[in-house]
């Protein structure tokens, strides 16, 4: 029977490549991109203060459930959706498991010797099949940041823009397109099928998948602009509540 | 005139190991890494063992690593390398080398033997078969493959973890060509979780980063299957719902 080759034939281990580029980089970006996300957004969840000024909530807290039973932020109430939708993302998880695991660190690079594996199907990793439930739940929030984004607009009963509401209906737009890029929404959406032509649900299908589609090509890039926003939206209304800086009102 | 010349690395040697010889090739416009090697066979040593064919880019014979990646000999040009360090030719690693840059790839073709064949429903009532663009559109892009198995190879399924039983990047895009056919009626949802074994992919996309035809294993084919098996395995609700309407194009 035919088999693959042993590892014995060719130099193996972690960062054996004859790979003459920078593989290296794209790893190193994931790990500070990731890593300093994860840090600040630890921090300010576990803070329970400053998350609110004027018309504007930070995307950390919303929704705000207050409740007299619950001594810690209000953000943990919520942010663990938020956080399982990524953490199950398709692309973060790619990212992950290049940066974090080395599993391969970069395409054609060794990794670490004879080290067990069993990709996703055992625990903890089998539990990935698990994100279009998140989805559904990344689903809900993109309408309540929305709701926010358009309440951002209203100060004191009148109409206005500030630069916070400017930033939050940024932060809604750019979640929504992550969120409505996912993979999982788009075999919900119509890929699961196998025939578009057949009757007008089919149809009507295949138009949905295919815009869809076309967000998902760009599914990696809404994934960092996103971060990016939704990061930015908390930092700015942290630093209007703490009155380090001043909101600037353009209307 | 002085030459422009080259220097070119190549692994020589079979399944028992070997070494890496250098050699200087002169530069021609427009030149391939395959010419090199032409040229190292023509003028400095006729043994060295080198598998091609079409030299377009088609037949997928030429496969090989050009600088530690995992590309097409034919189809990678010489001017698109950095030339001050020598250029670096190797086999591919993921399959026992028979000789030189010649490797024994039937592995594959044990795996393909597996996958059930495309089964087509009944004909319609004039005894032929008919579908529209929009669904093929999907099928068509898997079917540009060109079996060089460079994916194979850069899986680090395969390539780092030896799981033989794994199907590998190229099968399980024939799967999805086959699963996704509008007019196929066989069913390998089972076989593609638990004879494939897909979620031994970790989604990393390196089968996507080499291959020569572009196609979008990753996203594409990979991703839908393992929707396809979470509706089927892992998602009651889906369950739920097929039950109640017992009309899902899934299990069709
Ligand atoms: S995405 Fe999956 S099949 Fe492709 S190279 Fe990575 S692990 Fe292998
Ligand atoms: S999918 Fe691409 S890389 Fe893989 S065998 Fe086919 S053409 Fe080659
Ligand atoms: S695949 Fe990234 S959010 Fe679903
Ligand atoms: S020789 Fe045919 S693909 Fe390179």
């Amino acid at each position: 029977m035919a088999r693959l080759a042993p590892n014995t034939m060719f130099k193996s281990g972690l960062g054996t490549t004859q790979r003459k580029d920078n593989w290296w980089l794209q790893p190193v970006l994931v790990v500070f991109g990731l890593g300093s996300f994860g840090i600040y957004s630890t921090w300010a969840a576990l803070q329970g203060n400053h998350y609110a000024f004027g018309p504007y909530l930070s995307p950390f807290y919303s929704p705000l459930f207050i409740f007299d039973w619950w001594h810690w932020s209000p953000a943990l109430l919520i942010l663990w959706a938020p956080l399982g939708f990524r953490a199950t993302c398709y692309y973060y998880r790619k990212a992950y498991y290049r940066a974090f695991f080395a599993d391969p660190p970069a395409c054609a690079v060794g990794e670490l010797a004879e080290h067990r594996y069993s990709g996703e199907t055992k625990f903890p990793f089998i539990l990935q099949n698990i994100h279009r439930f998140f989805f559904y739940l990344a689903a809900i929030f993109i309408f309540i940041l929305s709701y926010d984004a358009y309440e951002a607009f209203w100060f004191d009963g009148h109409f206005g823009i500030g630069v916070g509401s400017l930033v939050l209906t940024a932060n809604a737009l750019f979640l929504g397109l992550y969120t409505f890029s996912c993979h999982s929404f788009r075999h919900l959406i119509g890929g699961k099928r196998d025939c578009f032509s057949n009757c007008s649900l089919a149809k009507a299908q295949y138009k949905t998948w295919s815009i869809v589609s076309i967000l998902n090509q760009r599914h990696m890039l809404w994934a960092w602009i996103s971060l990016c926003t939704v990061g930015f939206a908390d930092v700015y209304i942290r630093l209007c509540a703490m009155g380090i800086i001043h909101d600037i009102r353009i209307i | 005139m002085s030459e422009k010349t080259a220097k070119i690395k190549v692994f020589r040697g079979d399944e028992k190991g070997g070494e890496y010889k250098e050699y200087d090739v002169p530069l021609f416009e427009g030149m391939v890494v395959l010419d090199a090697i032409h040229h190292i066979q023509a003028t400095a040593d006729n043994t060295l063992a080198v598998r091609w064919n079409c030299k377009a880019g088609k037949c997928g014979s030429c496969g090989g690593e050009i600088n530690g990646k995992p590309r097409l000999m034919c189809m990678t040009r010489m001017d698109t390398l950095p030339l001050d360090k020598p250029i670096t030719v190797e086999p591919m690693k993921t399959f026992p080398v028979i000789k030189d840059l010649v490797c024994d790839v039937s592995w594959n073709f044990e795996i393909n033997k597996k996958i059930p064949p495309f089964k087509p429903k009944a004909p319609l009532a004039d005894g032929t078969w008919r579908f529209s663009q929009e669904d093929a559109d999907r099928v068509q892009e898997f079917r540009k493959c060109i079996e060089c198995f460079l994916c194979q190879n850069v899986c680090h399924v395969l390539r780092n973890h030896k799981k033989e039983e794994f199907a590998g990047p190229r099968f399980l895009v024939r799967l999805a060509s086959l699963e996704m056919h509008p007019l196929d009626v066989e069913d390998r949802l089972s076989l593609i979780k638990e004879a494939f074994h897909i979620g031994l992919c970790n989604i990393t996309k390196c089968c996507t980063e080499v291959c020569p035809e572009h196609i979008t294993i990753t996203d594409n084919a990979i991703i839908p299957l393992k929707e396809r098996v979470v509706s089927r395995f892992y998602d009651p609700i889906a369950k739920f719902w097929q039950k109640l309407f017992a009309k899902n194009d899934v299990t069709k």
